[in-house]
């Protein structure tokens, strides 16, 4: 029996709390946090002049 | 996408009652937790409102109000207040209504709402207690290596702990909920956007644990400094993302006032909650505003966060901006109101002050909030207005002119709903979105020009410099009379509050007095525009009018950068 229709993808996504939660936390922490961290880790000391 | 209410299981008839005006099932806990919650956010309005006509009549140069150390610390005072206190207390007020009331659901646990209540209370008194104290004059960004009392760090981290509890409550209500059945169908949409508002108050909360527990131990003396450049960073994934979590809030009022005033649905509620999705996933990322001028971070950084990635949020705002309108105008068109592009916009219900909040909040968010913050945002653009008045005229529109006015306007209906008493003073109440609305503009609109003057941001006293003529000193004044209307407003807002909670005629039993509808003229019908594709064609001339103030504001910024290094 395959009479059942399934939801479309974004639907099923967007009904999704946690799933949405899971990216809404991953994307901020690799895009702004992870990286940003990253990026302040590669700055060298600054030596006198 | 629609949900339809189910009773409730027999065993929870005792904890909850009927709403006489909706119909819906309202559960009791939740209830008290939002009057608790929704009191002590007005409390935290009314301190930081005072904090800003002090603040307003001091950066006023003609006035001066304020002696220096008292200008810094009220100036600490109205950032925390305004910006996470009021702020906070009434979302959680909000999820705690939304993920109960339209759901047919109980809140999870009165326990867990209790420990994050108090969690929040005793930390936020802490916080003023410290900061009166003038032991904690380091505004609220607390940059480091500036140091305040460790009381001062420990109450930010309670505050965030307890909305992090309340926002686990709001989770797990949702959780339990969908397991029992109490609806059926996708979430409404007004909890919908309140879920988005709670994932990205957890990212929100999560950074300020992140930076505020290093920080209260370094205060402590139990730790080094953390570096101030990390601090930063961290910082802002708390400061700039807890206005984000205002963003979606603020947006799910919009649907629910026009719904409840108008009649209004949304045009297409899948693209809704997509807007809302691309809230959830790049909205946060606009904290990077903030350090767009600091040199140990690069452009790529910078200009991926602010720009590429952040677009796809403004997209979200543009078409949620789109939306309400749009919906307002066809649920207009429906009941007969045709006559031209504009002929509805005189039928809204405008004497409604749910409704007249709302709509004022929209336009101000929309037309001076979005469209500033989108060219202060951008990198170039950025260096001729980083730390002037122009990024405070900027938040100014989004997070006063914007989420607290649609909060305001949202109180017109939950305080009768909620506290079962109807509005004193209701003429009064009809003008206060107005005078708070009209005051907030001119607050906006005097910091940014002042600010395009070159005045700086959180700067006691600019005439020090001697730099600045009258034309700056003339927008400062203007600020300052805006101010002066906007804390009327305020005032009155708080005045019309605790006076309906304490003497308004009760309504339990019959339905709350009403604000006032749009009316439908004889003879139409619902469903009749089903087809007309052009049914908000002045919503259309609107957004051509927004688009066209947008490329107009943008581009004059990227002349007045060019004239920074004029080649001739």
């Amino acid at each position: 029996m395959k009479n059942e229709t399934k939801e479309p993808f974004l639907k099923r996504l967007l009904d999704n709390t946690w799933l949405l939660l899971a990216l809404g936390v991953v994307v901020p922490l690799l895009s702004y946090t992870a990286w940003g961290w990253i990026e302040l880790l590669m700055v060298k000391p600054a030596t006198l002049p | 996408m629609s949900n339809s209410a189910l009773p409730l299981p027999a065993a929870g008839a005792a904890l909850t009652r009927k709403c006489d005006t909706t119909g819906l099932n309202v559960c009791l806990i939740a209830e008290r937790f939002i009057k608790l919650n929704a009191v002590c956010a007005v409390v935290f309005l009314l301190v930081g409102g005072i904090a800003a006509i002090l603040l307003a009549l001091t950066r006023w140069q003609a006035v001066h109000l304020l002696r220096v150390d008292w200008f810094y610390r009220i100036l600490t005072l109205h950032g925390l207040n305004m910006l996470i206190f009021w702020i906070l207390f009434f979302e959680v007020a909000v999820l705690y209504f939304t993920c109960t009331i339209p759901l047919n659901a109980r809140l999870f646990s009165a326990k867990v709402a209790w420990a994050g209540f108090i969690q929040m209370l005793v930390g936020a008194v802490m916080v003023d207690y410290i900061i009166l104290n003038g032991q904690a004059d380091v505004l609220m960004t607390s940059y480091l290596p500036l140091l305040a009392h460790p009381l001062f760090y420990l109450g930010i981290i309670l505050v965030a702990t307890g909305t992090l509890t309340g926002v686990f409550n709001f989770f797990a209500t949702l959780y339990v909920a969908k397991r029992d059945r109490t609806y059926e169908g996708s979430v409404p949409l007004v909890t919908y956007g309140a879920t988005a508002a709670a994932i990205i108050a957890v990212v929100t909360l999560l950074h300020g644990a992140i930076v505020m527990i290093p920080t209260f131990t370094f205060s402590m003396g139990w730790t080094p400094q953390p570096d101030p450049m990390w601090y930063r960073m961290i910082w802002w994934g708390l400061g700039h993302q807890s206005q984000q979590v205002n963003v979606c809030a603020m947006v799910s009022v919009w649907y629910l006032i026009g719904q409840l005033a108008t009649g209004a649905k949304p045009l297409n509620e899948t693209v809704c909650r997509t807007a809302f999705l691309l809230y959830i996933l790049f909205i946060n990322l606009a904290s990077a505003h903030h350090l767009l001028v600091d040199p140990a971070i690069g452009a790529t950084w910078k200009i991926w966060n602010t720009s590429y990635a952040m677009y796809l949020a403004v997209l979200a705002s543009m078409i949620h901006g789109f939306t309400v309108p749009a919906s307002v105008e066809f649920a207009m068109r429906e009941k007969g109101h045709t006559k031209g592009l504009f002929g509805w916009v005189a039928a809204l219900p405008w004497r409604n002050p749910g409704f007249s909040g709302a709509l004022l909040s929209l336009l101000i968010f929309g037309f001076i909030g979005g469209i500033t913050g989108v060219t202060l945002g951008t990198q170039q653009i950025n260096i001729i207005a980083h730390n002037t008045l122009r990024i405070t005229g900027h938040f100014h529109a989004t997070v006063v002119g914007g989420t607290t006015l649609a909060f305001m306007a949202l109180a017109y209906y939950v305080i009768p709903l909620i506290f079962r008493r109807d509005f004193i003073w209701r003429s009064a109440a009809r003008l206060q979105p107005w005078l708070f609305g009209i005051g907030i503009l001119f607050v906006s609109l005097g910091m940014s020009f002042a600010g395009s003057m070159g005045v700086p941001r959180r700067i006691y006293d600019i005439d020090n410099s001697g730099a600045f003529g009258p034309a700056a000193h003339l927008m400062l004044g203007v600020m300052g009379l805006g101010a002066i209307c906007a804390v009327i407003g305020l005032l009155l807002f708080v005045v019309l509050c605790v006076g309906t909670i304490l003497f308004g005629a009760r309504n339990a039993g019959r339905p709350m007095a009403d604000w006032g509808v749009a009316q439908a003229l004889p003879g139409s019908r619902e469903g009749s525009l089903a087809d007309d594709h052009w049914a908000v064609k002045g919503t259309i001339v609107l957004t051509g009018v927004f688009l066209a103030c947008f490329a107009v504001y943008y581009f004059a910024n990227w002349k007045a950068l060019a004239d920074v290094w004029p080649v001739r």
